[in-house]
């Protein structure tokens, strides 16, 4: 009746279920008595009779029968809420995993580096932020024994926290239709006591970690030819920068070109990869060219992880503003070479 | 109430012409239902097929029986047709256009011309959609959600797309018909709250249908647009939003499911009052509560995006506004149930069709209610225990009004009646067989099963044995009033006008009823289910 329970939800989820599935078979019962008992006792016995014809005040009995199920309505609407809350809302110290999903394979890879592909090994105790994206459809992470599931959008990031609370092996399934083979986009999660996640860890390849290999793809890229990261040592260098700096970004507003403001998360830094033309920053051409096609998902998760680890002071100005990034603008235009060459610079253009 | 006369024997709208003109022309609203329950009926055997052979891949973990791209092909066509051609359709198409006219005294709908055709556009749809599956098929999902639909999907995306908008014409062309023939053509002293609660679930219905059905026209000429053309509306390698999509589908197809079930409440609440021969108790909540839950029907539909990384406050919104429907279905609930009370209850097939509605609705609802609830809806979102729940409320629902209707009316419609023995034993069948098929569901759905799966862990096999056997007893359950219903066409004892004893107006003409509906236009000059007035009458 009940799978395996292994999260800190997965208890309260069952509670809630429990309740409703004990006041959903006390309605039904209820129901089902009285009509069977009506259909006995009121049976017709000659094909003549009729039924008592009566007026009677129905009014008094359906504002009861109005009112009973919804309190008990509004009432488990706010136990479900508070539930949900607990799911939506990760603790700030969460471990950051990230996982790509793509026709039909999980991948994860580990704060510490370490890739999987179908299989997921998580630590026990230790609460477990997964940062997930896809490369074509939307999937959908389901682990039924956490009792969490999490669409994985192409195109976004979302998050799905759990804490394991059982070492075990579980299921994981996809649950969003995604193609011929959504019944085989299963994997496991390992639940391993920390001791075991340790020893585990040690004895796989780590790679290097997601931030590190943003760096690295930072450089590849030669992202720096415009956006500074350096610790912030010249003015100079922001002056002549051709765009905005990256220190300090995430999770600060930005004002866009187009008067609106955006936070900087996760999905903002994607899209400013792969569509920079989407969103241009107040006081900025758009110059920059798309890396749509020349980067996977997976280093674009790389890259978002680098420059999340990005905090401190944006580079060299204290406390830059809009002034600044405005006399920015001449310097830029100073360097760009021609507006055809920005027309080449299009997503779209060719 | 009314005043009346007897067709002359050996006339009526069967007997008024016999070519196959007479019957292809038609401008009869009668005659079209039964060119729908011909074509309809076509449909729901091969969407029963469909869902037939689901459920025998699964009988065994393994995906052993066929491919995984025919068996996913398999359940979108049993989605599309079931949903598309039988559900949506069946009651407003066949039991509405049979009896809309008649029940407000009227000798036509509105439109005669645009309801024939409606039957028309419905079959055109139906033979380009069924083009598509035998090319091959489609295996989408009856969702078609993006960007899978419109760039991944292998199969005949734009061809079924297309049979779906022209459908969606159809529909609207039923809907129209049914508002302006019940505001314009309502006998004299027939006034709104004289009016059957069958009229205010079509009225209710047709609300839903004009309001919904240009959005998920307008969604799917978009969908179709966009894996011919590449716009990128929906896909994110285009720059689009596939959530786009989900919101836009869901706003016409959560509300569909009133398109599907307030009709049958409508057969629902006439078979109950006729059965108990009593007034149904509470009727002005019932006919309001139907508008209402058509209203609130549309502002449900985000309930389908809990887990799709939607706002937490949009979930919560949502959550609430979804569990609040339920509160005026489950008065209903009551309010049959009170009906009972001191009635004179006959046990006749119709009745147990539907009680067997009011005991399939009431699971369906409250699991309906708990999946509303955003904490738990988490964990069981796209797994079986959804299936089971939706199939509670359209299945258990809207087919037992459908199948209670039909054996309610059929005298009226044939001038005959059925078997009583196995017209019970077929009405039995089906609600074991459902329960078999259905209930098991649900656990397997909290167990985590997902759903549109082709092969599942080995642990799940026996929930899924039992509800493949329920779905074999169901099966024949639903094969049997074919045969019995046509063998009563030739052999059936000959009804009189009123077999049941039922107070309306379709009770007043004859059976089957003249062409023209009455020989003498009626005139109401009682509320509705004035049994009281009957009773008076025979003394
Ligand atoms: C009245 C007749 C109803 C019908 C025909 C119906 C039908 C459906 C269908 C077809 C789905 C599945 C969607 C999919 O493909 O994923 C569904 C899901 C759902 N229904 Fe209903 N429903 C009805 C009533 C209700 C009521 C009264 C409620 C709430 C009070 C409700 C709440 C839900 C919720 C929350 C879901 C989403 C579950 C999920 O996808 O996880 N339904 N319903
Ligand atoms: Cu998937």
């Amino acid at each position: 009746m009940f799978p395996e329970a292994a999260s800190t939800f997965a208890g309260e989820v069952d509670t809630l279920y429990f309740v409703w599935i004990a006041v959903s078979l006390f309605f039904s019962v209820l129901i089902a008595a009285f009509i069977i008992f009506f259909f006995m006792k009121y049976r017709r016995r000659e094909w003549y009779q009729y039924g008592n014809q009566a007026e009677v005040k129905t009014l008094p009995l359906e504002i009861t029968w109005s009112v009973i199920p919804l309190i008990i309505t509004l009432a488990m609407f706010a136990w479900g809420a508070k539930v949900f809350f607990d799911l939506s809302r990760p603790p700030v110290d969460a471990d950051a995993y990230y996982a790509v999903g793509k026709q039909w394979m999980w991948k994860f890879q580990h704060p510490e580096g370490v890739r999987e592909i179908n299989d997921l090994h998580v630590p026990v105790g230790r609460p477990i932020q997964l940062t997930m994206t896809s490369e074509d459809v939307i999937h959908s992470f389901y682990v039924p024994a956490f009792r969490v599931k999490k669409d994985v959008l192409p195109g976004r990031y979302t998050t799905v926290w759990f804490e394991a609370t059982q070492p075990g092996r579980y299921h994981l399934f996809c649950a969003e239709y995604c193609g011929t083979e959504h019944s085989r986009m299963i994997g496991s999660v390992y639940a391993l006591s920390p001791e075991d996640y340790e020893s585990w860890l040690a004895t796989g390849v780590a790679g290097p970690t997601l931030q590190a290999s943003g760096e690295e793809l930072f450089e590849q890229f030669a992202c720096a030819t415009c956006h500074q990261v350096g610790d912030g040592a010249s003015v100079d260098a922001t002056r002549l920068a051709r765009g905005p700096a990256l220190r300090g970004l995430f999770g600060t507003e930005v004002a866009l070109a187009s008067g609106r403001t955006v936070t900087a998360d996760e999905s903002y830094i994607r899209q400013s990869i792969l569509n920079p033309q989407a969103d241009i920053v107040a006081g900025w051409q758009p110059i920059m060219p798309t890396f749509k096609g020349q980067v996977t998902a997976e280093q674009v998760n790389a890259l978002v992880d680098f420059i999340k680890s990005l905090d401190g002071e944006p580079a060299g100005v204290p406390g830059l503003g809009e002034d600044l990034r405005e006399g920015a603008v001449p310097a830029l235009q100073a360097a760009t070479d021609s507006v055809d060459e920005l027309e080449g610079n299009r997503p779209d253009a060719g | 109430m009314t005043t009346h006369a007897a067709a002359a024997p050996g006339s009526n709208y069967l007997t008024n012409g016999f070519s196959l003109k007479s019957w292809l022309l038609t401008k009869d609203h009668k005659r079209i239902a039964i060119l729908y329950m011909i074509s309809i009926t076509v449909f729901f055997v091969l969407g029963g097929l469909f869902a037939f052979v689901v459920r025998l891949e699964l009988l065994t973990p393994a995906g052993d029986l066929m491919e995984a791209d025919t068996y996913n092909r398999m359940f979108t066509m049993h989605g599309v047709v079931m949903i598309f051609f039988f559900l949506i359709p069946s009651i407003p198409a066949v039991l509405g256009n049979f009896l809309v006219p008649i029940m407000i005294g009227a000798k036509d709908l509105a439109f005669p011309k645009i309801n024939l055709a409606s039957w028309y556009l419905y079959n055109i749809a139906g033979v380009i959609t069924l083009a598509a599956i035998a090319m091959g098929g489609v295996d989408t999902g009856w969702t078609f959600y993006t960007p899978f639909s419109t760039t991944y999907a292998n199969g005949y995306v734009v061809l079924t797309v297309v049979g779906l908008f022209i459908n969606g014409f159809s529909s609207i062309f039923t809907g129209l018909n049914f508002i302006v023939s019940i505001h314009r053509m309502r006998a004299p002293g027939l006034t709104w709250f004289r009016l059957p609660l069958f009229i205010w679930g079509h009225y209710a219905t047709s609300l839903v249908i004009m309001l919904g059905t240009p959005v998920i026209a307008i969604t799917l000429a978009l969908l179709a647009a966009e894996r011919a053309l590449h716009l990128g509306i929906f896909d994110p390698a285009l720059g689009g939003d596939p959530i786009l999509f989900q919101h836009l589908f869901w706003f016409y197809s959560h509300p569909a499911v009133y398109i599907m079930i307030l009709p049958s409440m409508g057969v629902i609440s006439e078979i109950i009052s006729a059965f108990t021969r009593k007034k149904i108790f509470g009727y002005h909540f019932v006919a309001f509560a139907s508008i209402a839950i058509a209203i609130l029907g549309f502002l449900v539909w985000g309930h389908h995006l809990f887990v799709s990384g939607q706002s937490i406050y949009a979930g919560l919104v949502f959550s609430v506004l979804s569990m609040l429907v339920g509160v005026p279905s489950a008065v209903k609930v009551f309010n049959w149930m009170a009906t009972l009370y001191q009635g004179s209850i006959s046990r006749q097939t119709p009745m147990l069709y539907a009680l067997g509605f009011i005991g399939l609705f009431t699971i369906g609802g409250l699991t309906g209610v708990m999946l509303a609830t955003i904490g738990l809806d988490v964990h069981v979102h796209d797994t079986y225990f959804v299936v089971a729940h939706f199939h509670y409320i359209m299945v258990g629902g809207a087919i037992m009004g459908y199948l209670g209707g039909i054996h309610f009316w059929w005298p009226k419609m044939t001038g005959r009646l059925y078997p009583n023995f196995w017209s019970k034993l077929s009405a039995g069948l089906v609600f074991v067989g459902f329960n078999l098929t259905f209930f098991p569901q649900f656990i397997l759905g909290y167990l985590g099963m997902p759903r549109r799966y082709w092969s599942y862990p080995d642990e799940m096999q026996v929930l899924n044995v039992l509800s493949t056997a329920g779905a074999t007893i169901l099966g024949v359950g639903y094969a049997m009033p074919l045969f019995y219903l046509l063998w009563s066409l030739k052999g059936g004892r000959v009804a009189d006008d009123n077999p049941w004893g039922a107070y309306g107006l379709e009770w007043e003409t004859s059976s089957p009823p003249p062409t023209e509906n009455f020989l003498h236009d009626p005139v109401v000059t009682g509320g509705p289910y004035d049994y009281a007035e009957l009773e008076r009458k025979r003394g």
